[in-house]
């Protein structure tokens, strides 16, 4: 049984239909990217996953129970933790108290904040500054931080890339071969392709709300992606090895 | 002079009690209660009840009052401001506005117009007061809500910033979605804070009926008096609010000094200047807003 299973799932923004019917499953230990072009509904599926969107149609299970009309406070003590784009932290509260307030529903486990701060060092003298103050960096580092000390069975992670110089951007992504390493599964949506492919097990390029492309990350050759991206490739059977 | 400074300080004990619970809720659920003076009144009136038909000390009537109050909080924020919230920012105000008006006749219907306290409850301690050197006089009431409205802010601070629930209100303040994508269940958080402003509505409601009188619509200057310390102490603030208290009973003891009827014009006065300034602070100010909206040439 797949960890994750997202089954025809439909999430609707008002009249537009962001999200069209996506089904996809992640096995454990997996880490899945998410590519597409803006407005694609990545950010939508990832939200609809951690319960932040109500789907209008389809299931999200995980490891078979059915989270569809689980609250989003109590997926993350089910084991689904979101890294949200933007990364909205409590910019009025601590990095200690931001990372404190992860763990209020979570799972048990090994994550804690001194783990965290082992993981991002350059937290460690801003633990007890207010995350409004934090440089881009920081803040990210703490917001995967957050999401990490409800010992999550899936991280979701929501362009952890953007607005950060690409120095930080290696600091963030050399943190995450780590976790990635540990064995955590990871959905991982992000617009830099190269980074997408390199980390993941496996990608999934969206467009319009639907899945155009599927397929394991070093089979996938980047002009397909780069094709699919633009909507010059549409998903067919046996198009793209599974 | 020194005697008008130390009875306004320790007035301001009183303001900062009745303004916690406004300011609480304020920056907690983003709610102007305008039924906080009444529900005040409504706690008065449930501790002379305890005592003037069953005996209780209002001191023990407390231990059922407070409870009480924690349960209307509670209720009031489930069945009455959650969903009136999805009607927008107006629509809880409005409500809250009827709610109090729903509580003052209630109040009305029940007891009459005629005034009552809770000081013939607490033998002398309603009158009795300490030899300070320079013959200043100091009611021990008065000393004992100040020190109230001292360990209840310090302890409401500390609940907040130390505890796991206390984060988890601060998270739901700032941002209810984001707060329940880390596990914080929003709804309980502003229940539980609804809670807590209310138990802070039944304080000041107990120690406003030791020092004075109160009737059905005492509720209206109540609310008065817990808006303008909040707002000089600067919405939201916890500390704030008994400096907001200090500088309003400060400037209301002084009034009285100039003038008979200066008591609540000092007050009054004292809250449109921080307001004025704070208005200009934040770019709006007299010219803002006087201004009349621009209309677009058609």
């Amino acid at each position: 049984m797949s960890l994750l299973s997202v089954e025809n799932l439909v999430v609707r923004h008002g009249l537009l239909q962001a999200v069209r019917g996506v089904s996809f499953c992640i096995e454990r230990g997996e880490t899945l990217a998410l590519v597409g072009a803006n407005g694609a509904g990545k950010t939508t599926l990832l939200r609809a996953i951690a319960g932040a969107h109500q789907p209008a149609a389809g299931r999200v299970l995980l490891d078979g129970a059915d989270l569809t009309d689980v609250p989003s406070y109590r997926r993350v003590g089910m084991g689904i933790a979101l890294v949200p784009e933007g990364r909205k932290l409590f910019v009025q509260m601590t990095v200690e108290e931001n990372l404190l307030l992860g763990k209020t529903a979570g799972r048990p486990g090994d994550w804690s904040v001194d783990k965290v701060l082992e993981m991002f060092p350059n937290l460690k003298p801003r633990r007890h500054a207010k995350t409004g103050h934090l440089s881009g960096g920081e803040q990210q580092a703490t917001a995967i931080g957050r999401a990490l000390m409800s010992n999550p069975e899936v991280l979701l992670l929501d362009e952890v890339s953007l607005g950060l110089s690409p120095l930080i951007v290696d600091r963030v992504y050399a943190a995450l071969q780590g976790l990635i390493a540990s064995g955590t599964t990871i959905i991982l949506v992000e617009q830099d392709l190269n980074r997408a492919l390199s980390v993941s097990d496996r990608v999934i390029c969206m467009l319009e709300g639907r899945v155009v492309l599927e397929g394991p990350s070093k089979q996938v050759s980047r002009e397909d992606v780069t094709k699919a991206y633009f909507g010059l490739h549409r998903k067919s059977p046996g198009s793209v090895p599974a | 002079m020194s005697n008008q400074i130390i009875q306004g300080i320790l007035l301001g004990g009183y303001y900062a009690l009745i303004a916690c619970g406004l300011s609480f809720m304020f920056s907690v659920m983003r709610i102007i209660n305008l039924a906080h003076g009444s529900l005040a009144v409504f706690a008065a009136y449930a501790l002379w009840l305890l005592a003037s038909r069953f005996h209780v000390s209002p001191f023990l009537g407390l231990l059922i009052v407070l409870p009480l109050m924690a349960i209307i909080g509670w209720a009031l924020q489930r069945f009455l401001l959650e969903r009136s919230a999805r009607g927008g920012a107006l629509l809880p105000i409005l409500t809250t506005f009827g709610l109090a008006i729903v509580i003052d006749n209630m109040l009305f219907e029940q007891f009459g117009a005629d005034t009552r306290s809770l000081a013939p409850y607490i033998g002398s301690l309603s009158y009795d007061s300490w030899e300070w050197p320079g013959s200043i006089y100091v009611g021990k009431l008065a000393v004992i809500m100040f020190a109230t409205a001292v360990v209840l802010l310090g302890g409401l601070q500390l609940f907040l910033t130390r505890t796991r629930l206390g984060r988890s209100i601060r998270a739901t303040s700032e941002d209810p979605d984001t707060a329940g994508l880390v596990g914080v269940d929003a709804r309980r958080a502003n229940a539980i804070a609804a809670s807590i402003a209310m138990v802070t509505v039944g304080l000041a409601g107990a120690f406003l009926g030791m020092r004075a009188t109160f009737d059905p619509y005492a509720g209206a200057p109540q609310l008065l008096f817990a808006f303008e310390a909040a707002v000089i102490g600067g919405a939201g603030s916890l500390w704030g609010t008994l400096v907001g208290g200090i500088v309003l009973a400060l400037a209301q003891t002084l009034g009285a000094q100039v003038h008979p009827q200066g008591f609540l014009i000092g007050g009054h006065a004292v809250f449109l200047i921080v307001l004025f300034v704070r208005l200009s602070t934040s770019g709006l100010g007299l010219r803002g807003l006087l201004r009349l909206p621009s209309r677009s040439a058609s």
